[in-house]
C-alpha cells in the first residue's frame, strides 16, 4: 500500500471555493463523542451545482453529508464545530428553525427507509406535514410528479395504496428519492442513492439529477467514479475526515492534484 | 491450515450434533407447552366441574293465589301499602294448600322453609308488572331455599347429603319430583342480581359491574398516562440523572408489594381528597397507580423498538418531534403498548389486596349504578363467598371464578382484536 498518512496541518488543494455559493462550510469539526470523523473541513457548494463527494468507506462522506441539514443532531453524542451557512445564514447558531431548514435541505439515506405507509402517503408526507398542497388534486399530482421523476410512476401506479416496504430494495430507494422531492427542496443531499439500484434506474437517476441541478443544489455521496464523473460539476475526495482535494470533476479524474487522490482515482487503494 | 476434505469431514462429523441439540431444544419446548396446557386444562374442569351446578338453580312449583285480604292491600298504586304488606303470606299459604299433611308449628316451619326468604319479593314484583293478577291465581315456578338446592342437586346425582334435612323436608320434595314441580331452571339471579346472605339469592352481576366501572376508570387513566410519559422519557426528556433516576424508580415501583398502593390510596384519595369508600372510583384510582409501571416499561420497549431508520427518515422530511411521534412512533408502536396495556388490565381485574384497604371488601347488595356507588368487584366476591359458611357457596365461589375468567377472555380477545387491526396496516 502506498503512503496512507496523511500531514496533520494539512490543506486542502485545488479549488473548494465558489463564487456563487448555496452552501459554505469553515473550518467544520464533527465529533462523535470523543472520536472526530470530520477534520477541519472548509468548502463552498455553489448554486445549481451539483458536487460529488468520493472516497474510502469509513473516511466520513455520510458524517459531512448529515451536518449539511442537522440531522446528526439527532445522533447521540455528536457534536458538530465550525461555521456552516446557508445563502449566508448559519445553521447552527442562529434562530433558522430546524424543521424549515430540512424543508429546505431534503436528504436521501444510504439505506432506503420508506414509511411502513402506503406509495402514496409515503409521497404525499412531506407535502402534507408542510401543508403545500391545497386540495386532494394538487396532492394527487406532486405525487405522480414525484414518482413520476424518480422513474417509479409507471411501476407503482397501480398499487400507489400499497405499502411502500412492500417494493424492492430499488424501488424503495427511488421512492425515498420521490419522497425527498416532492417538497421541491432547494438542497438535495444524497448518499449513495444508487447503490442498490441497477444500471437501467441508475441512469435514470443520474438523468433526474442532472434535471434537477436546473433548479437545485445537490451533495451526492458516491462510490461509483464513473457516476461522479457523468453527473458532478466538482468532486471533493476525503480521507480519513479530511478532505484532500476539491476540483473539477475533469480535472480531478483525469489530472488530480493530490497523491491520494490520484491513489484513490487509479484504484491503488481504497 | 485444513484443506477442504479435512473441513468438509469436520462440519459432516458436527452435524449430527448440532441437529440432537436442535431436536432436544425442540422437545424440551414441547414439553413445557403441554405442562402448561395440562394445568390450564385440569384448573378449566376442577371449576367448571364444580361451578357449572351453580348456574342451574331449584325451583318449585307452586299455585299462587294473590290474595287482597291475606296482603291487607286494597290499591296497588299505594307504595306504601306495597311496602308494608306481607308477601311471604302467598308462598305459606300456597305452601300449605300443597301440602296439608304439614301440622304443628316445627312441621310448618320446615314446610315454608322449602321457598327461599326472598322470593316473596319476586312475586310483588311479578304483581306490580302485571296488576290484573290481583285476586287471581297461577302456577309460578318458586326459587328453593339453598339446603334444598344442595340436597335436590345431590339428590339427583345420587348421593343425597341430607345434613341439613329434615324427614318431612325429604318426603316433600319426593312427592313434588313425582309431580314434576320440582326442578332445576336456569338461575337469573346469578347473572342480575348482587350479593346476599342468602345463596339461591345471591349474584355475582353487583360484582361484574364494579369490576367494570372499576376498569373503566383505571384504563382510562392509567393508558393515556402511562403512554404520555413512556413518550416523554423516550423521546423527548434529556438524558441525564433526573431521568436515569426516574427510570429506576418506575422499574421499582412496579415491584411494590400491590397493599401499599391500597394504603396509599387509603391515605392520599380517602383521607386526605376524600373520595368517597369502597366506590370504584376510588379502586380505580388505586389499580392505576399499580398499572401505571407495567404500562410505562411496556411502552418504553415498544418506542424503543421502532426502527430509527423510520424516525430519521421523518426528521429528514422536516417532521417536528411531535410529528415524528404522531405520524410515525405512535401507530408503530401502538400494538405493543396495548399489549402492556392487557398485562396491566388483567392484573388489575384479578387483584384483591389493594381493594381490601379502601373498603370495595363491603357487603353490598345492590348493583352500582355508577363510578361512585358503593361496590365490590369479582375477585373480592370471589374471596367473599369462599369464605361463606353455606355449602351452596362453594358452587357459587366456582361460578365467580368461571365469570372472571370469561370476563379476562373476553377483555383480552377484545384487546388482540384491536392490536390484530392496527398491525395489519403493515
Ligand atoms: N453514530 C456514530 N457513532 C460513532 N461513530 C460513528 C457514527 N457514525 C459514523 N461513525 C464513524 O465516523 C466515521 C465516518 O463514518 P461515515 O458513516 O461518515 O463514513 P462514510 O464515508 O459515509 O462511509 P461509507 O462509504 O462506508 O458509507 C467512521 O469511522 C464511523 O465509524
Ligand atoms: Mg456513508
Amino acid at each position: 500500500m502506498p503512503d496512507m498518512k496523511v500531514n496533520e496541518k494539512h490543506v486542502t488543494v485545488g479549488k473548494q471555493f465558489h463564487d456563487d455559493p448555496r452552501m459554505t462550510m469553515r473550518n467544520v469539526n464533527v465529533f462523535y463523542g470523543e472520536k472526530q470523523a470530520i477534520h477541519d473541513v472548509s468548502i463552498d457548494i455553489g448554486k445549481n451545482e451539483v458536487m460529488a463527494m468520493i472516497g474510502p468507506s469509513g473516511c466520513g462522506k455520510s458524517t459531512f453529508l448529515r451536518s449539511l441539514n442537522r440531522m446528526n443532531d439527532t445522533v447521540e453524542g455528536c457534536r458538530v464545530e465550525g461555521e456552516i451557512c446557508m445563502d449566508g445564514e448559519s445553521l447552527y447558531n442562529t434562530k433558522l428553525d430546524v424543521v424549515e431548514l430540512r424543508a429546505r435541505v431534503g436528504m436521501v439515506f444510504q439505506k432506503p427507509n420508506p414509511f411502513p405507509k402506503s406509495i402514496y402517503e409515503n409521497v404525499a408526507y412531506g407535502a402534507k406535514i408542510h401543508g403545500l398542497a391545497d386540495s386532494r388534486i394538487d396532492l394527487d399530482e406532486i405525487v405522480e410528479n414525484s414518482l413520476n421523476k424518480a422513474g417509479l410512476w409507471k411501476e407503482v401506479k397501480d398499487r400507489l395504496h400499497q405499502p411502500g416496504t412492500g417494493l424492492s430494495g430499488g424501488q424503495q430507494q427511488r421512492l425515498c428519492i420521490a419522497r425527498a422531492i416532492a417538497v421541491t427542496p432547494e438542497v438535495i443531499l444524497m448518499d449513495e442513492p444508487c447503490s442498490a439500484l441497477d444500471p437501467i434506474a441508475t441512469a435514470r437517476i443520474e438523468e433526474l439529477i442532472k434535471e434537477l441541478s436546473e433548479n437545485f443544489t445537490i451533495a451526492i455521496v458516491t462510490h461509483s467514479m464513473q457516476q461522479a464523473a457523468r453527473v458532478s460539476d466538482r468532486t471533493a475526495y476525503f480521507h480519513l475526515g479530511q478532505l484532500i482535494e476539491v476540483n473539477p470533476t475533469e480535472q480531478v479524474f483525469t489530472m488530480p492534484e493530490h497523491e491520494l487522490t490520484e491513489g484513490y482515482i487509479t484504484g491503488r487503494f481504497g | 491450515m485444513n484443506n477442504s476434505a479435512e473441513n468438509l469431514r469436520r462440519i459432516q462429523k458436527s452435524l449430527k450434533k448440532r441437529y440432537f441439540v436442535e431436536r432436544c431444544f425442540l422437545w424440551s419446548g414441547r414439553a413445557a407447552i403441554t405442562l402448561g396446557l395440562l394445568a390450564v386444562l385440569v384448573l378449566f374442569v376442577d371449576i367448571t366441574s364444580k361451578g357449572y351446578g351453580a348456574f342451574r338453580s331449584t325451583e318449585i312449583l307452586l299455585d299462587i293465589h294473590y290474595d287482597a285480604d291475606a296482603l291487607g292491600i286494597d290499591n296497588l298504586h299505594d307504595e306504601k301499602q306495597l311496602a308494608f304488606a306481607d308477601w311471604d303470606v302467598l308462598l305459606k299459604n300456597a305452601l300449605r294448600e300443597q301440602f296439608p299433611d304439614a301440622s304443628g308449628r316445627k312441621e310448618r316451619k320446615q314446610l315454608y322453609g322449602l321457598v327461599s326468604n326472598g322470593a316473596g319479593f319476586d312475586l310483588k314484583e311479578r304483581l306490580i308488572a302485571n296488576p290484573k293478577l290481583l285476586n287471581t291465581s297461577e302456577k309460578v315456578w318458586i326459587i328453593a331455599d339453598d339446603d334444598i338446592d344442595t340436597y335436590y342437586k345431590s339428590w339427583l346425582s345420587g348421593d343425597p347429603y341430607a345434613e341439613r334435612m329434615s324427614e318431612k323436608q325429604i318426603q316433600w320434595i319426593e312427592v313434588l319430583d313425582e309431580q314434576g314441580a320440582i326442578a332445576l331452571k336456569f338461575s337469573k339471579n346469578l347473572f342480575t342480581r348482587g350479593d346476599s346472605r342468602e345463596p339461591e339469592q345471591a349474584g355475582i352481576w353487583g360484582a361484574v359491574m364494579g369490576s367494570l366501572f372499576t376498569l373503566a376508570i383505571t384504563f382510562c387513566l392509567s393508558f393515556p398516562i402511562g403512554v404520555a410519559a413512556a413518550i416523554y422519557l423516550e423521546e423527548f426528556a434529556p438524558r441525564n440523572r433526573l431521568t436515569d433516576f426516574i427510570e429506576v424508580n418506575i422499574n421499582n415501583l412496579a415491584a411494590v408489594p400491590s397493599i401499599i398502593f391500597g394504603l396509599l390510596g387509603l391515605a392520599i384519595f380517602i383521607n386526605f381528597f376524600h373520595v368517597p369508600r369502597s366506590a370504584p372510583l376510588v379502586g380505580g384510582l388505586v389499580l392505576t397507580l399499580m398499572t401505571l409501571p407495567t404500562i410505562i416499561i411496556t411502552s418504553r420497549a415498544a418506542i424503543k423498538s421502532v426502527p430509527p431508520s423510520i424516525r430519521e427518515a421523518a426528521l429528514g422530511m422536516g417532521a417536528s418531534r411531535h410529528q415524528v411521534v404522531m405520524h410515525h412512533v405512535l401507530p408503530l408502536s401502538m400494538p405493543g403498548m396495548l399489549t402492556g396495556a392487557i398485562i396491566g388490565m388483567a392484573q388489575a381485574l384479578g387483584e384483591t389486596a389493594p381493594l381490601l384497604m379502601i373498603g370495595m371488601v363491603a357487603f353490598i347488595v345492590d348493583i352500582p349504578q355508577g363510578f361512585t356507588d358503593p361496590a365490590t368487584v369479582l375477585p373480592v366476591q370471589i374471596f367473599l363467598w369462599a369464605d361463606s359458611p353455606e355449602r351452596a357457596f362453594v358452587e357459587k365461589t366456582s361460578a365467580a371464578i368461571m365469570v372472571l375468567l370469561s370476563f379476562l377472555i373476553v377483555m383480552n380477545m377484545t384487546a388482540v382484536w384491536i392490536r390484530k387491526r392496527l398491525e395489519r396496516r403493515w
